[in-house]
């Protein structure tokens, strides 16, 4: 085939082509890369890998059966980010459970900071794998917190740790980060970095 | 027909040497479209950066003579790491290889030029740019960019200064660059050879550098994406890795090192096809296992894109993550491990010869190997707990990039530079700068191992007393290192001009193969306007 000089006409038409091919072909890997972040999500919340919890209530069945055989620690933790002038603890540091049980804690919160001051509170599982079988039912973290200059509230979490929770986890640790959002421009539930 | 006689006859209008003014002189340059020229245009960026970021390295270096030292203070220190390590990537590697690209590819196929020559001039003219924009961060108020090369978020998004925008927009310039640069080889390669020259007659490094390009297109829109949502989390309120707004600064490693991964493929399989060029030559042998080193370069190139989160290893992914990028990254050193054998297949029994480009290929065989073995010994995803971002860790990519690729491409510098420029360069100093560059290297960083293996972890100012004594070898070696290139630059410009008064045959080495030979030494303005016939 190529044995034979083909025309210049000929090829540098080829070429046009070949290189408007690849430059879409650019165009579609940057593509690409922010596809990657809607996948990075759904995967993590597929498999359960990165810690996350529901985002969302799930619904508490009280007429599914309790694991009375079994019984699970769950430890709270909380951090502030970037020191964040507020108070933030857990109101009860540790709890025993059964699998299918659901249990009602809160959280203190206090804003000692001179100005009124909106936060947002990220939670996280170790370990990891098992975060998918704690569900929330209801979270202070489904939402933002606004509050006053030396206003404080408790905030509550509602939440079961389903039966399905492998054999091999006895003790699990809930963590709240608190993030300062104030100043971020996004109002509602930010959820930019998510397209899905 | 007649309109190719008609085309060619236009090219052939202009010959450069003749301008008289200075603005001409310029203009020939800013305004080239030969793939030489930009070519050497390349390669001399590459050579200035080179001395830019080796001088980052001294610096560093220096601080790390001693402990408690304070010749730099630690907030500059991290961004002499960081640029240090921007900079030989981006700005010596990259462009040193894509500059042999421009050079050799149209005379090794036989065709006249690049196929796209005026996207070749806008490819090469972007890079002077970036480079302005990533190092006049020095100059602006607050720190230049100092959260290491990998550039993390959050410590570029939400902690990096305000100079981080800058290297954002540089990266953007770069893979702008790396992708025209790579659309141009394909469309070379694909359109452009000389009629006989199939894709199984291509030199290996023709081969390697068509696989690398399809490698830069995949990877670099990924890598400008990854900065355009770090400039987006930085200032337009979203995201992606801020975990306050729902995002994760996870995502952000994964991204890099989707790029990241390939990207070291990028810097080292052009190497690999130089190498290939060379040891034949000096072994007057032909390369043993032609196909099996081009299915090699296809099978690393595949395997480098799902192997990525072997970065990633204490992060926390799951158990079945690890296990599954552990092996697949282990799996790669069987392709390399085809190479190797390959190339020392190629020099048994054959008559060897050990000019310069030899030894700088078989500095480049023995050394890179031994990186290989430490990128191996990373790999395993437990003990890559304990040589994670030590020095460990630094040791093992100086071996594969210093002794591996930045050693291909003075190798290749060696053995083509008669063949640019008409002279032969001074085998007595090309031998003092391989050793002096061979024993600095080897000083510097094989110590770099113990020091990662003992605990010293990587892009610390200072350290703890114990490390000492090896962290002064490795600054005694870094200067050996780096004045020895100062030998290496006088070399290359001496030959130049013509200083050493040996004039090059066309065929300049005995075991000379492939039709880059076949032309002049110097090799004409224009070549292969009628293409070469091939057996």
């Amino acid at each position: 085939m190529n044995n034979q000089p083909i025309d210049y006409a000929t090829r540098q038409r080829k070429i046009r082509r070949l290189a408007m091919l690849l430059g879409l072909v650019a165009m579609g890997m940057l593509g690409f890369g922010y596809v990657l972040v809607p996948i990075y999500n759904v995967m993590c919340k597929a498999f359960g890998i990165n810690g996350k919890t529901n985002e969302q209530p799930i619904s508490y069945n009280a007429a599914d059966p309790i694991d009375k055989s079994r019984w699970v620690t769950i430890e709270f933790v909380t951090s502030r980010n970037n020191q964040m002038p507020w108070e933030f603890t857990p109101l009860v540091k540790k709890i025993r459970v059964h699998p299918g049980e659901i249990s009602r804690i809160a959280f203190f919160a206090k804003n000692d900071s001179d100005h009124e001051m909106t936060v947002q509170a990220i939670p996280s599982v170790t370990p990891g794998l098992a975060a998918k079988h704690l569900k929330k039912t209801e979270c202070f973290c489904f939402t933002q917190q606004t509050l006053k200059a030396g206003e404080s509230m408790d905030m509550p979490v509602l939440f079961h740790i389903d039966r399905d929770l492998p054999k091999d986890v006895n003790e699990m640790t809930l963590s709240y980060t608190m993030f300062d959002i104030t100043h971020m421009k996004r109002k509602k539930n930010a959820n930019a970095g998510k397209i899905s | 027909m007649a309109e190719v006689i008609a085309h060619e006859t236009e090219h052939h209008h202009y010959e450069p040497g003749h301008e008289k003014t200075l603005w001409a002189k310029i203009a020939r340059w800013v305004l080239t479209t030969n793939h030489k020229d930009i070519g050497t245009l390349y390669l001399w960026l590459s050579f200035i950066m080179f001395f830019v970021a080796g001088g980052m390295a001294l610096l560093i270096r220096t601080e790390l003579f001693m402990p408690g030292a304070r010749f730099i203070s630690p907030e500059f220190f991290n961004q002499m790491t960081t640029m240090h390590g921007l900079i030989m990537v981006f700005g010596v590697v990259m462009p040193a290889l894509t500059g042999l690209a421009n050079w050799q590819i149209p005379l090794m196929i036989g065709a006249p030029d690049m196929a796209l020559p005026r996207l070749n001039n806008w490819s090469f003219w972007l890079l002077p740019f970036a480079f302005l924009l990533l190092i006049s961060t020095f100059f602006l108020e607050g720190p230049a960019p100092n959260f290491g090369w990998t550039f993390y978020a959050p410590l570029s998004t939400q902690y990096g200064p305000p100079s981080t925008d800058f290297m954002i927009f540089a990266i953007h310039l770069m893979g702008l660059s790396s992708i025209m640069g790579a659309i141009n080889i394909i469309a070379t390669i694909i359109n452009m050879r000389a009629p006989g020259m199939s894709y199984m007659k291509m030199p290996v490094f023709a081969w390697s550098w068509f696989i690398t390009a399809f490698l830069l297109l995949g990877i670099m829109p990924v890598l400008a994406g990854c900065v355009t949502m770090m400039l987006t989390d930085r200032h337009f309120g979203t995201s992606f890795f801020n975990a306050a707004g729902g995002g994760d600064p996870l995502l952000f490693q994964h991204l890099f090192w989707f790029f990241g991964h390939p990207e070291v493929y990028v810097l080292i399989l052009p190497a690999f096809g130089i190498i290939s060029e060379i040891l034949p030559t000096f072994s007057r042998k032909k390369i043993f296992g032609y196909r099996f080193m081009v299915y090699a370069i296809i099978v690393i190139a595949i395997l480098s894109y799902i192997v990525w989160a072997h970065h990633m290893f204490t992060t926390g992914i799951p158990l079945a993550s690890e296990l599954f990028f552990m092996y697949a990254t282990m799996i790669i050193s069987v392709p390399t491990g085809v190479k190797v054998f390959n190339w020392t297949a190629t020099m048994f029994k054959g008559a060897l010869s050990f000019e310069t480009p030899m030894l700088f290929a078989i500095g480049f065989l023995f050394m890179f190997t031994f990186g290989g073995f430490s990128g191996l010994m990373l790999a395993i995803a437990p003990a890559d707990v304990q040589y994670q971002d030590s020095y460990f860790v630094v040791a093992h990519f100086h071996y594969v990039l210093m002794s591996g690729s930045v050693y291909a491409i003075m190798a290749a510098i060696y053995y083509w530079l008669p063949k640019w420029c008409g002279y032969m360069y001074s085998e007595r100093l090309g031998r003092w700068h391989f050793w002096l560059t061979t024993i600095g290297m080897n000083v510097t960083f094989f110590v770099m191992h113990f020091l990662g293996l003992a605990g010293m972890p990587r892009r610390i100012p200072d350290y703890p007393l114990q490390f000492e004594d090896f962290n002064q070898v490795a600054t005694i070696g870094a200067f050996i290192l780096g004045f020895s290139q100062l030998i290496f630059l006088y070399n290359v410009i001496k030959t130049i001009r013509g200083k050493n008064r040996v004039k090059a045959t066309a065929e300049v080495w005995e075991g000379h193969h492939g039709l880059e030979w076949t032309v002049p030494s110097p090799a004409p303005y224009h070549t292969f306007s009628t293409p070469p016939k091939i057996d």
